[in-house]
C-alpha cells in the first residue's frame, strides 16, 4: 500500500460518518436510560416532600414534626404519630442482627474457607443464590408455618417478625459476606499458612480483618432492605396499626411500611396525603441514615487497614 | 544427658537417647574440624516422590538430598514441577484439593507425609517466600512479628529485638527503622520482598523455601535479594526455585535440574552442573538450546 492510499483511508468517508452517528446515538440512549432512573426517584422525592412538609398548603404546617415522631396512632390526622412503628422496626432489626448475622456470616465463612468444592456445596451455593430471589410473601408464609404454627409462638409479635424478615435477608447477608471473603487475595492466605499459621489463625488475623468492611456493608444494606419489607409481616399477622409501643420480644409489633399502608387506606384526605407522606419521608430518612452508616463503616475500616 | 544417673542406662529408651547424643557429638566435632570439606548433613530428602494434580502427574519419582546450610537451586523449564517440588516440602500442596503425593519426603529423616505429622508444625520449621511479594496489609512491625505472634512466642522473646534482628538479616532495617508503624504495602516491590524474607526468618526456621523470589523485581532489587540469599545460607538451609540460570549459577552451592515430565534429571554441585553436566539434555537446557 502506498503512502497516498494510507493517507486517504484516514479521511472521513460517508461510511465512517454513519459509524460516528451510530455511536453518538448509542451513547445518547444510555444517557436517557440513566436519567430516567434518577428522574423517577426525584419525582417521588419531590412528591412526598411537598406533601410531608405541606409546601403547597401552608395552612397545615409540616406533617413531619416532633409530635408526629412521638405520638401513637390516632383517628385524627393531626394527632397521628409514628412512634410505635419506628420502635417496632428498630426492634425487628435488633432481632435480625442477633439471629441472622451469626448464621449468615458463619455459613459464608464455612462455604468459602472450609467446605471443599464438591457437588453438595455447589448445590447449596445455587440454592442460596436462588433463595435471594424468592418473593418476600413466600418468606412470610414460611415464617407463619415455622414460627407461628410450628413453634407455637403468638402471631404478630416482635420475635416472629424479626425472625421472618431475617429469613428473607439471610441469603443476601450470606452472598455478600461470601463475596467479601472471596475478594481477599489468595496470596495473603498462602503467606499466613507458609508462616505456620493454622486455619483459624489465618482466618482471624488475615482473612476476616480484610473482609470485614465488605461483610459489614453487605449486612447493613440487607438491614436497609429489611426495614422496607411489608408482605412477610402481613403474612405473620402483624397489625398495621398498634396502639402501644413494644417493649419486649413478645409484644405485638407493627413496622413503618405497614403503618404507611394503613394510613393510605383511611378515608380522610389528610391521612392519604400529609400523614402518609410524612411516614414515607421518615422511612426514607432512616434508610438513608443506614446506607450512610454502611459507607462510613466501610471507609473507616478501609483507612484503618494500613 | 551426662547428669543422668548411670543406673538408668539399662533402660532401652535412654540407651537409644545416648546413642543419638553420641552421634551428634561426633558430627559436631567434625564440623568444628573442617567445615568446608565435610559433606553437610542432609536436611530434606525425597525418595520416589511423585505428585499428581488430579490425573496429571507433576513430579515423577524424585530422589534428592538437600544439604544443610547450603543454597540449593532448582531450575528447569516452565511446567517442569520445580514449584510443585518446593511446595511439597512444607506441604503447601495440601491446600489444593486435587493434589496427591506418593513416595516419601523426609525432613531430618522424618517423613513429612506421615499421618501423625502436623503440617502447621512443619511449616513453623520450614519458612517460605513466594514469587510475588505478599506482605499483609499491616504495619512493617506487625508483618515481621506475625510468625512469632501466631506461634505464641511473642511472650517468650523480646519482640522488638526479634523484629529488628529479622529486618537486619533481611538487609531492610536501615531503610525502614524510622517507619516501622507504616504499612508494609507502602514499600517498593523489592523492599516488600525483603520484608517477606524478614517475616519468614523472624521465627528462626531451619529451612527457607523461595519460589522465584526475584522474578517480579527489577535488576537492582534482584541483586539485593541475591546478596541476601548468600548471607542467609550461614544460618539457614535455603532452597530456591528460579527460572534464571545465571541467578542459580551466582548464588547456589547445589543445583537440581528438573526437565519436562516432572523428572529430576541431574543434581550436583552448581559448578559441576554448569561446567560439566552428565546429561546432554541438561547441557542443552543450560546452554539455551531448549526450554
Amino acid at each position: 500500500m502506498s503512502t497516498d492510499t494510507i493517507g486517504d483511508s484516514l479521511t472521513e468517508s460517508s461510511g465512517q460518518l454513519y459509524r460516528r452517528l451510530r455511536e453518538r446515538l448509542f451513547e445518547g440512549g444510555l444517557l436517557v436510560a440513566t436519567v430516567m432512573g434518577i428522574a423517577m426517584l426525584a419525582v417521588l422525592l419531590a412528591y412526598v416532600t411537598v406533601d410531608a412538609f405541606s409546601l403547597l398548603d401552608p395552612e397545615y404546617g409540616s406533617w413531619v414534626d416532633w409530635q408526629f415522631l412521638t405520638n401513637l396512632p390516632s383517628r385524627t390526622p393531626t394527632e397521628a404519630g409514628f412512634l410505635a412503628p419506628i420502635v417496632g422496626s428498630v426492634f425487628i432489626l435488633i432481632v435480625m442482627i442477633f439471629a441472622v448475622f451469626p448464621i449468615g456470616i458463619g455459613a459464608a465463612i464455612f462455604l468459602e474457607e472450609y467446605a471443599s468444592d464438591n457437588r453438595i456445596t455447589q448445590l447449596i451455593q445455587i440454592n442460596i443464590a436462588n433463595l435471594a430471589g424468592v418473593p418476600s410473601v413466600v418468606y412470610g408464609l414460611l415464617g407463619l408455618a415455622v414460627f407461628v404454627r410450628g413453634m407455637g409462638l403468638p402471631s404478630g409479635i416482635v420475635l416472629v417478625g424479626g425472625l421472618t424478615v431475617g429469613l428473607l435477608v439471610l441469603p443476601i447477608v450470606m452472598v455478600s459476606a461470601q463475596e467479601a471473603l472471596r475478594s481477599v487475595p489468595e496470596s495473603r492466605r498462602q503467606a499466613s499458612y507458609g508462616m505456620g499459621a493454622s486455619h483459624w489463625q489465618t482466618l482471624k488475623n488475615v482473612v476476616l480483618p480484610e473482609a470485614m468492611p465488605g461483610i459489614l456493608t453487605g449486612a447493613i444494606l440487607a438491614l436497609a432492605r429489611a426495614i422496607g419489607e411489608t408482605a412477610p409481616l402481613i403474612m405473620i399477622g402483624a397489625a398495621t396499626s398498634v396502639f402501644s409501643v413494644p417493649t419486649g420480644l413478645f409484644d405485638t409489633v407493627t413496622a413503618m411500611p405497614l403503618q404507611i399502608f394503613n394510613w393510605h387506606s383511611r378515608p380522610q384526605p389528610e391521612f392519604r396525603h400529609g400523614v402518609v407522606a410524612a411516614g414515607v419521608v421518615t422511612l426514607l430518612a432512616v434508610m438513608l441514615i443506614m446506607n450512610a452508616m454502611a459507607i462510613y463503616l466501610r471507609n473507616r475500616y478501609e483507612s484503618d487497614e494500613l | 544427658m551426662t547428669t543422668e544417673p548411670t543406673q538408668d542406662t539399662t533402660d532401652g529408651g535412654t540407651e537409644a537417647g545416648l546413642g543419638a547424643d553420641r552421634d551428634r557429638l561426633i558430627s559436631t566435632d567434625i564440623d568444628a574440624g573442617d567445615r568446608a570439606t565435610t559433606p553437610s548433613e542432609t536436611v530434606v530428602s525425597s525418595t520416589d516422590l511423585s505428585v499428581y494434580y488430579g490425573n496429571e502427574q507433576a513430579l515423577k519419582d524424585v530422589d534428592i538430598e538437600i544439604p544443610e546450610h547450603k543454597v540449593t537451586a532448582i531450575i528447569g523449564p516452565s511446567g517442569c514441577g520445580k514449584s510443585t517440588f518446593l511446595r511439597s516440602i512444607n506441604r503447601m500442596n495440601d491446600q489444593i484439593d486435587s493434589c496427591r503425593v506418593e513416595g516419601s519426603l523426609g525432613f531430618h529423616g522424618k517423613d513429612v507425609y506421615d499421618e501423625n505429622v502436623d503440617p502447621v508444625a512443619l511449616r513453623r520449621k520450614i519458612g517460605m517466600v513466594f514469587q510475588k511479594p505478599n506482605p499483609f496489609p499491616k504495619s512493617i512491625y506487625d508483618n515481621v512479628a506475625y510468625g512469632l505472634r501466631i506461634q505464641g512466642k511473642d511472650d517468650e522473646v523480646d519482640l522488638d529485638g526479634a523484629v529488628e534482628e529479622a529486618l537486619r538479616s533481611a538487609a531492610l532495617w536501615d531503610e525502614v527503622k524510622d517507619q516501622l508503624d507504616s504499612s508494609g504495602l507502602d514499600l517498593s516491590g523489592g523492599q516488600q520482598q525483603r520484608l517477606c524474607i524478614a517475616r519468614a526468618i523472624a521465627t528462626d526456621p531451619e529451612v527457607v523455601l523461595m519460589d522465584e523470589p526475584a522474578s517480579a523485581l527489577d535488576p537492582v532489587a534482584t541483586s539485593k535479594i541475591e546478596d541476601l540469599i548468600a548471607d542467609l545460607a550461614d544460618d539457614y538451609t535455603v532452597v530456591i526455585v528460579t527460572h534464571n540460570m545465571q541467578q542459580a549459577a551466582r548464588i547456589s552451592d547445589k543445583t537440581a535440574v528438573f526437565l519436562t515430565g516432572g523428572k529430576l534429571v541431574e543434581f550436583d554441585d552448581t559448578n559441576k552442573i554448569f561446567e560439566n553436566p552428565e546429561h546432554q539434555r541438561v547441557e542443552d537446557y543450560i546452554t539455551g538450546k531448549f526450554g
